[in-house]
């Protein structure tokens, strides 16, 4: 992807994030995502039913990456099965993390496969994914 | 005053805007450093032999120079620490611990850095006494008034930052103490962002004790310093027991220690640390600290006087006297500001700066933080605030 679209897909997704808003509703599950090597902090709700991510919200002060990367994996998660969102997680993981990864089911998710490149943006990147996947754990045990 | 070529790191193609983080070294302190591990390493206190006697005289010349530096009545009352977190720790668990009862206040406000509010949370939570709070007025200063209006017969302590780190305010220290002491209260100055930059008379201001640390004007990492009155270390508690601190010791019923300051030294201190310190000390002496305050309030108000002409910039902290400034750009998250500016080689911190409680007060949680020291200059300033006047380059650039 060309660099100048990657930015103004980030810049996009961080000016006007989609899904970002409070939910106070007792059957999503709510969880806080921080970094400890930065300031990022966001709280998501995740709606999961009959195995299946229904929903997904957001709101928190974090940077443009965070913001952005949280505004597209709402996007990109909602609809898939729980299964299916650990295999999305993993891969975005993998192009993060610089091994192998399957470009095809990235989507707008794609914008950061040169992240790397800024070492202390990894996790800004991955923080909202960390987050999910505590949502779904909790979920998968039963904890919610 | 000239100083770039004292400062290795001043070389380089940086502006080093976060000097309320850490300073720069000046190449006498480490000179100095590499002297001692180059030619005359050996323990301190210990041996009898000439290098080590070398070091005792280098290590002990520093509690002097401190001594002289924050003018203290004796040199017993300068304890080296590992910094400022270490030091509160000692004045609180050591000293406070003891003497305090269940329902006894400790006044502290929201902009103290998490070293002046954890460890006394821990006595609230060990032993049951209160933490209040001085409010703050409009430009997030504290006032004797305001202390007046927060103090109970039951208060004992006020534990203040002389400076903020986020906000740089400069509290009447002398005059609390005034007051403070009226009401038989003690009061704890957290000197981390002032004894750097100003002047320092403990005497003059009576401050029962004080706490900074080295590498915060000019000298090494891992050293700083306990000032306690004599009276009140005697009746401070070590919080580390060990080598260097302790006369003789049969069993558990015969532990003699030894004098003030080596009681509250346990261990093998960071002799090189402590020696570099010394160094930095004479350095700072040789400017003159006036000139330093001197210069680094004209820097701040030239800072503020190019960054007010900015529409999208929103300074918190105008009115405040010491080098930091605090803002914040319109719509744009303080860590992106820092990583932009850090494309441009500019160092500048961004975040809550320690003071998780500061937003209760403030209303903004994370900020932008220039913290400047004497040897910045306009040049510098000149650079940075072109680099922050279109907003949308930085939208731009920031990613």
């Amino acid at each position: 992807m060309d660099e100048n679209l990657k930015r103004e897909v980030i810049l996009d997704n961080y000016t006007n994030p989609s899904n970002r808003m409070r939910v106070e509703d007792e059957k999503y599950i709510y969880v806080n995502s921080n970094n400890s090597s930065c300031i990022d902090n966001i709280d998501l709700w995740v709606l999961i039913e009959d195995g299946f991510i229904k929903d997904l919200k957001f709101d928190g002060e974090a940077c443009a990456i965070s913001t952005s990367s949280t505004s597209i994996m709402t996007k990109e998660l909602v609809g898939k099965s729980t299964k299916e969102a650990r295999e999305f997680i993993e891969n975005f993981y993998n192009m993060i993390e610089e091994r192998e990864y399957d470009k095809e089911t990235l989507n707008e998710a794609l914008v950061y496969d040169t992240i790397y490149k800024q070492a202390n943006r990894k996790t800004c990147a991955t923080l909202p994914y960390k987050g999910v996947l505590d949502a779904i754990e909790k979920y998968e045990h039963g904890t919610h | 005053m000239n100083v770039l070529k004292d400062f290795p790191m001043l070389n380089r193609d940086l502006i080093y805007f976060d000097n309320g983080a850490t300073t720069f070294k000046p190449q006498c302190v480490i000179d100095a450093i590499t002297d001692y591990y180059s030619n005359y390493t050996a323990n301190a206190h210990r041996g009898d032999y000439d290098i080590s006697l070398q070091v005792d005289v280098a290590y002990e010349a520093t509690r002097d120079k401190i001594q002289e530096f924050i003018n203290a009545k004796h040199r017993e009352e300068i304890v080296f620490t590992s910094g400022t977190t270490d030091s509160l720790n000692m004045i609180v668990n050591g000293f406070f611990e003891h003497i305090l009862d269940p329902g006894d206040e400790v006044i502290i406000s929201d902009s103290e850095h998490a070293s002046n509010v954890l460890p006394w949370f821990r006595l609230a939570n060990k032993k049951g006494i209160v933490i209040k709070y001085v409010s703050l007025d409009d430009n997030f200063h504290v006032t004797v008034d305001a202390i007046k209006r927060v103090i109970t017969p039951k208060t004992k302590v006020i534990s203040l930052a002389e400076i903020t780190n986020v906000v740089g305010d400069v509290r009447p220290i002398k005059d609390i103490c005034e007051f403070a002491h009226k009401n038989n209260i003690f009061v704890v100055c957290d000197g981390a962002q002032s004894v750097p930059h100003k002047k320092c008379d403990v005497q003059d201001s009576d401050v029962d004790f004080l706490t900074f640390s080295a590498h915060k004007m000019c000298g090494p990492t891992g050293v700083g310093v306990l000032y306690g009155k004599i009276e009140l270390l005697e009746n401070l508690d070590p919080v580390k027991m060990g080598g260097g601190m302790n006369e003789s010791f049969d069993n558990e019923k015969a532990i003699f220690l030894k004098e003030l300051p080596m009681r509250l030294e346990a261990g093998t201190p960071n002799i090189a640390g402590v020696i570099g310190f010394g160094a930095a000390i004479d350095y700072l002496n040789n400017i003159g600290m006036d000139n330093i305050l001197v210069k680094e309030t004209n820097l701040k108000k030239y800072l503020v006087e190019k960054l007010s002409t900015l529409s999208h910039v929103d300074i918190i902290n105008e009115e405040c006297d010491s080098g930091i400034v605090a803002f914040n750009i319109d719509g744009i998250f303080p860590q992106d500001v820092a990583i932009y500016l850090n494309k441009y080689n500019v160092c500048v911190r961004a975040g809550n700066h320690c003071a998780k409680i500061l937003k209760k007060a403030v209303g903004v949680k994370n900020t932008v933080r220039v913290s400047l020291y004497f040897y910045n200059n306009k040049d510098e300033i000149d650079s940075f605030v072109e680099l922050l006047k279109d907003r949308d380059k930085i939208m731009k650039e920031m990613i």
